[in-house]
C-alpha cells in the first residue's frame, strides 16, 4: 500500500505529465521556496530520464534575500534546466520599493505585473505554480487547473469542475492555465518530503545568527544596506530562521536555534502559529488574497 | 502545530518516522448546514489539533462575535468562510480541507450550496473513498438524504458513515438512532449501497467523534474518528488485479530510449509481464520500469512511473497499457450514466469531447434513454439532459477507446465532457457496457454505402442552405460566417460559392440568360452530390431566377433544401458595391447586371429572410442556426 506522500508525489507526477502531453509552452514558475523546492525535485521525477521540458522562471522582485538568488543559479545550473529571470523595468525605472511604496504596491508591480509581462513576454500558455490549498482559507477551492482571461484575470465563471484525475486543459487563444502541482500538500508534508529525499533548501530556512531589526513586533533581516534605520534603530545579531521566504523587508523572521532539518520540523510541529504570519502581504486586508488573485497574483 | 504527540519533543526523527508511513484517505460530507455539516468538519480539524494559535484565537473571537454558539466555540466558522463568496456572486463547487492524525492523512471535500448541489457533489465525490452522509436526528432521513446517497452510490463509493448528528437535541435517545439506522438500511438496501456504519453523534457536543461518548452508553461501536482512520478502502484486487495504465506522455529523450510515462490505476506490473496495447491490440513484454532513484521491480496502482517494452511497437498518448489476461474492452459505442454541469442543455447528436483516461475524442450522445429523478429515483422519459440532470444514454465515439465499465475501474471508465465551442467541462460520465453494434467485420460487404450511410458516419443530416441575393447583398459574407459556426459545431460542411464556380468548372458560362441558368444548374447539381456524401452544403450565388432555385430543391429530398434570401434593396447593395460593380455597370463596362439591366426574382417564401438593412452578419447567421436547430436537422 503506498503512503500519503507516495501518493500525492505520484498525483503531482501525473499533473506536470499532463500538462505537458496537452499543452503547447509551459513554464515552471520557480519562487526559490521549500514548495518550489519539491516541485522541482517532482518534475525531475517526472520526466526522468528526460529533463523537464519547460524553462523555470523566477519573477525577480530585486528584493529577495540574496541567499536565494545564489541558491537559484546554483540550482538551475546544478540541474542543467534553462533559468528565465524577469524583472519587470517599470519597477527598476520608479525604482519601486515597500519602504516608499508600501508592500501593496510592491506586490503589484514587481510580482503581480512583473509575472504578467513574463508571461506575455514569452507566450507561456501554462504556468506551474506551487500553492497549496492548505495556504489560506480562499485557496482551499482553488482548482489544481486554473483558467486565466486573456488579460490573466481569474475569473469565477471560467473555472470548472474538476473530477477524478481528468483535466481539462483546453483553452482559447490568449487564455491561459496556472496549474498546481501540490494543491493537496499540507506544510507538513512538504517538510516531511524534504526530509525523506534530501532536497536542497535555501539556508535561510535554518537558525543562524543574522542581522536583524525588531520592527512593529517583526523582526527583520538587514540583508543589505538598502534597508532604510529608523531613529535609534541598531541592526542586533539574532539567531534566526524563516519559515516561508520573499522580499527580506517583507519577511519576518522568527527567533530559533533550529539549526537541522530535523529540528526546523519540530519546532513547526511544535509552534502555535500558521506558516502565512510572516507573510506581510496577507496583513493588508481581510480577503486580500482573493482579491490579489482575481488580479492575476499567483 | 501542537501535535500532542510526546514524540515529536522527544524524539522527532522516531516520529517522522511513523509519520513517514500514514496512509492517506480522501472523504465528502454530503449534508446542509443545517444539519450541521460545516461544525462537523470544523470539529474534526479541531480534534485533530489542526489549528493553530492565530486560527483558534481568531475563531475565539469569532465565536463571540458572529458565533450561534452563545460565546461557546463555533466550529462552522472555520470552515464557513465562503459567505463573502457568495455575496460576491462567486460559485464554489468544492472546498477541499486537509487534516493528519498519527494514522493517516485526511482530505476533506466539501460541497456548500444547495443550488448546484448534483453538480458539485458529483465532484466531490469523484476523488472521495469514503462518504459521510449527515442526518439530523430531529428529522431522520429526508429526501435530501436519499438524494445524497444515491449520487454516493452513483459514483460509486463504497464505503458510508451514516452520521446521526444532533443527538443532543432528542435526548441522547437509542431508538431514535435505531430507527434512523434501520428507514436508512432500507432504503440503502435499494440503491445497493452496502458497508454502512452508523454512527450517532453531536458534533457541536464532540460526542462519539474522538472518544466513545458517555451520552451513549448503548453504543460500542467505532467513534468517527477510529473509523475514518482504520477503514479499509483499497480493496486486495485492486492493487493486485489486473494491471492497467493508460499512457500518458511518450519519454523520449534520445534516440537509444523509448519510454511510456503514466499512472498505474490498477493492479501491478513488472518486469517480464506480458502486456497489449489497446486499443490496437499489439503484444510486447514489459521491459524496465525506469525511475530516477534506479529501476523498480514491481510497480503498483496509484504510481506514476515510465515503462519501457521489450518490442518497438507503436504507442502513442491515449493508449492503454493492460495485461494480456484480462484486456478492457474496445468499442466505439456504449451505454453510460451523463449528469449534466453545464446551463446549456446537453442535446443528442451534437458532438462534444470526451476525455476519458489520457484520450480525448469526439463523441455525441445518440439517444437519451431516460433520466433519473434524484428525489425520487424514478426513471423519466427524456430527449435532452439539463443542468444537474443525470440520464442513462448511448454514447458514440468517433474512434475506438479502451474501456472498462466504471463500477470495475473509475479511471478507465469514467469520462468528462467538453464543449467545443466553450471549452468547459460540461458533462461527467460512467461507461456501463458496450453496445452491440454493426462493427462485426464480416458484415461490411453487404452494407449500403448510400445517402443515408454517408451522414450516419459523418453523425449529421446533409441538406443545401441556398443563399440568393443582389450582387453585393451580403451572402458569401453570411455564408463564411455560417460555415465557420457549423464547423464549430462539428458538422462537416462546404462552401460553394458563385464567384469561385465561375472562375473554375463554370468558367466558359457567361451572363447571358441561358449561361446563367447553366450556371446555377452545375452549382445545384455539384451540391446534389455534396448532399449524396453526407456533406452540409451552402451555396452563395445571385441566382435570379425563381425557376433554377425550384430546380435545384427538386434536385435533393423534402427537408433537404433551404433557401435563405438575402434581402437588400438595390440603393443600399449599389451604395456599398464592395466590389465596384455597379460602377462599372453604371458606366456600361459590365453589360446585363443583376438589378439593373438584367432581372432579380425575389423569393416568395424563402425558408429564411434576411433583412441586411437591420440584421448585421452576426445575427443573420443566429437567425438561421436558429431556424435550423428549430426544425431539428441540425440534430
Amino acid at each position: 500500500m503506498l503512503t500519503h506522500l507516495q501518493r500525492l508525489e505520484a498525483e503531482s507526477i501525473q499533473i506536470m505529465r499532463e500538462v505537458v502531453a496537452e499543452c503547447e509552452h509551459p513554464v515552471m514558475l520557480y519562487s526559490i521556496g521549500k514548495d518550489s523546492a519539491v516541485m522541482l525535485h517532482l518534475a525531475m521525477k517526472a520526466f526522468y530520464p528526460s529533463k523537464p521540458p519547460f524553462p523555470l522562471l523566477h519573477v525577480d522582485t530585486t528584493w529577495k534575500f540574496r541567499e536565494m538568488i545564489e541558491f537559484r543559479d546554483v540550482m538551475a545550473k546544478k540541474l542543467g534546466l534553462e533559468l528565465i529571470v524577469h524583472i519587470n523595468p517599470q519597477g527598476v525605472e520608479k525604482k519601486i520599493n515597500p519602504f516608499t511604496h508600501g508592500s501593496a504596491i510592491h506586490t503589484d508591480i514587481w510580482k503581480t505585473e512583473g509575472l504578467k509581462q513574463a508571461l506575455d513576454k514569452y507566450g507561456f500558455d501554462v504556468a506551474f505554480g506551487g500553492a497549496r490549498r492548505d495556504e489560506e482559507k480562499s485557496r482551499a477551492k482553488e482548482r489544481i487547473f486554473s483558467i486565466r482571461s486573456a488579460q490573466h484575470r481569474w475569473d469565477p465563471k471560467l473555472q470548472r469542475p474538476e473530477l477524478w484525475r481528468l483535466y481539462n486543459a483546453r483553452k482559447h487563444k490568449g487564455e491561459s492555465i496556472r496549474v498546481f502541482p501540490l494543491s493537496n500538500w499540507t506544510e507538513l508534508d512538504i517538510w516531511q518530503y524534504i526530509y525523506l529525499n534530501n532536497i536542497p533548501i535555501v539556508p535561510l530556512y535554518f537558525a543562524k545568527e543574522r542581522p536583524v531589526v525588531e520592527r512593529d513586533g517583526t523582526l527583520i533581516m538587514v540583508d543589505d544596506e538598502r534597508l532604510p534605520m529608523r531613529e535609534g534603530e541598531q541592526p542586533m545579531m539574532k539567531s534566526v530562521r524563516f519559515r516561508t521566504l520573499g522580499c527580506y523587508p517583507l519577511t519576518g523572521a522568527i527567533e530559533s536555534e533550529a539549526n537541522t532539518l530535523t529540528a526546523i520540523i519540530q519546532e513547526m510541529l511544535l509552534t502555535r502559529t500558521s506558516e502565512r504570519q510572516g507573510r506581510l502581504i496577507d496583513h493588508d486586508s481581510t480577503g486580500s488574497m482573493e482579491k490579489k488573485k482575481q488580479e492575476g497574483y499567483f | 502545530m501542537a501535535h500532542v504527540s510526546d514524540l515529536i519533543a522527544e524524539d522527532i526523527e522516531l516520529y517522522l518516522k511513523t509519520h513517514e508511513n500514514k496512509s492517506l484517505l480522501r472523504f465528502i460530507t454530503c449534508g446542509s448546514v443545517d444539519d450541521g455539516k460545516s461544525t462537523l468538519i470544523g470539529r474534526l480539524l479541531y480534534e485533530s489539533k489542526m489549528l493553530f494559535e492565530d486560527q483558534l484565537t481568531q475563531l475565539e473571537a469569532d465565536s463571540k462575535k458572529v458565533g450561534t454558539q452563545a460565546g461557546d466555540l463555533d466550529f462552522a466558522l472555520l470552515v464557513d468562510g465562503l459567505t463573502a463568496e457568495r455575496e460576491q456572486g462567486i460559485t464554489i463547487d468544492v472546498a477541499y480541507r486537509f487534516f493528519s492524525t498519527d494514522k493517516r492523512k485526511f482530505i476533506v471535500a466539501d460541497t456548500p450550496g444547495h443550488e448546484q448541489y448534483t453538480r458539485n457533489m458529483i465532484t466531490g465525490a469523484s476523488t472521495a473513498d469514503v462518504a459521510i452522509i449527515l442526518i439530523d436526528a430531529r428529522k431522520g432521513v429526508l429526501t435530501q438524504t436519499r438524494r445524497h446517497s444515491y449520487l454516493v452510490s452513483l459514483i460509486g463509493i463504497r464505503h458510508v458513515v451514516l452520521a446521526i448528528n444532533k443527538l443532543d437535541m432528542v435526548g441522547y435517545s437509542e431508538e431514535v438512532f435505531n430507527r434512523i439506522d434501520h428507514d436508512y438500511r432500507v432504503f440503502a438496501k435499494k440503491i445497493g449501497l452496502q458497508n454502512i456504519a452508523a454512527i450517532p453523534m453531536s458534533a457541536l457536543k464532540g460526542d462519539n467523534i474522538t472518544e466513545l461518548s458517555r451520552n451513549t452508553p448503548w453504543y460500542s461501536g467505532d467513534t468517527l474518528m477510529s473509523y475514518l482512520e482504520n477503514v479499509q478502502v483499497e480493496d486486495a484486487a485492486e492493487q493486485s488485479g489486473v494491471f492497467r495504465m493508460p499512457v500518458q506522455w511518450v519519454n523520449r529523450p534520445n534516440l537509444d530510449f523509448r519510454g511510456y510515462s503514466g499512472m498505474v490505476v490498477r493492479g501491478s506490473v513488472k518486469p517480464g509481464d506480458a502486456i497489449c496495447v489497446l486499443p490496437s491490440g499489439r503484444e510486447s513484454h514489459v521491459a524496465r520500469i525506469v525511475t530516477q532513484e534506479g529501476d523498480l521491480e514491481t510497480a503498483i496502482s496509484g504510481q506514476s512511473i515510465t515503462l519501457t517494452l521489450t518490442d518497438e511497437i507503436d504507442i502513442s498518448r491515449g493508449d492503454v497499457l493492460a495485461t494480456t489476461d484480462s484486456p478492457p474492452g474496445v468499442a466505439n459505442q456504449f451505454e453510460a450514466t451523463v449528469v449534466w454541469m453545464t446551463d446549456e442543455a446537453m442535446l443528442p447528436g451534437r458532438p462534444y469531447l470526451m476525455k476519458i483516461g489520457t484520450k480525448t475524442v469526439t463523441a455525441n450522445v445518440s439517444t437519451v434513454k431516460h433520466k433519473v429523478n434524484v428525489n425520487t429515483l424514478e426513471q423519466v422519459a427524456a430527449t435532452r439532459l439539463e443542468l444537474n440532470e443525470i440520464g442513462v444514454c448511448n454514447l458514440s465515439t468517433d474512434q475506438l477507446i479502451a474501456f472498462d465499465p466504471y463500477s470495475e475501474d473509475r479511471d478507465t471508465g469514467g469520462f468528462i465532457m467538453i464543449d467545443r465551442l466553450t471549452n468547459n467541462t460540461v458533462g461527467a460520465g460512467m461507461l456501463h457496457s458496450a453496445l452491440r453494434q454493426s462493427r462485426d467485420n464480416s458484415q461490411w460487404q453487404n452494407i449500403d454505402v448510400n445517402k443515408q450511410a454517408h451522414a450516419a458516419i459523418k453523425g449529421q443530416k446533409p441538406f443545401i442552405i441556398w443563399f440568393t441575393g443582389l450582387s453585393g447583398s451580403g451572402k458569401s459574407t453570411i455564408a463564411i460566417l455560417l460555415e465557420r459556426k457549423l464547423y464549430s459545431l462539428g458538422k462537416h460542411t462546404y462552401l460553394l460559392d458563385g464567384d469561385a464556380i465561375r472562375h473554375g468548372l463554370n468558367k466558359d458560362l457567361g451572363f447571358t440568360d441561358a449561361d446563367r441558368i447553366e450556371n446555377v444548374r452545375r452549382t445545384a447539381e455539384v451540391a446534389k452530390l455534396m448532399v449524396d456524401a453526407g456533406q452540409i452544403v451552402l451555396v452563395s450565388m445571385i441566382s435570379p431566377f425563381s425557376a433554377e432555385r425550384e430546380m435545384a430543391r427538386e434536385l435533393v429530398a423534402q427537408g433537404e433544401f433551404f433557401e435563405v434570401f438575402v434581402d437588400v434593396p438595390i440603393q443600399a447593395a449599389e451604395e456599398r458595391d464592395p466590389k465596384g460593380l455597379y460602377k462599372k455597370a453604371r458606366s456600361g463596362e459590365l453589360k446585363d447586371f443583376t438589378g439593373l439591366d438584367s432581372p432579380y426574382e425575389a423569393p416568395e417564401n424563402p425558408e429564411v429572410r434576411i433583412d441586411t438593412t437591420t440584421q448585421t452578419p452576426e445575427q443573420a447567421v443566429e437567425h438561421i442556426i436558429n431556424y435550423l436547430l428549430g426544425i431539428g436537422v441540425l440534430g
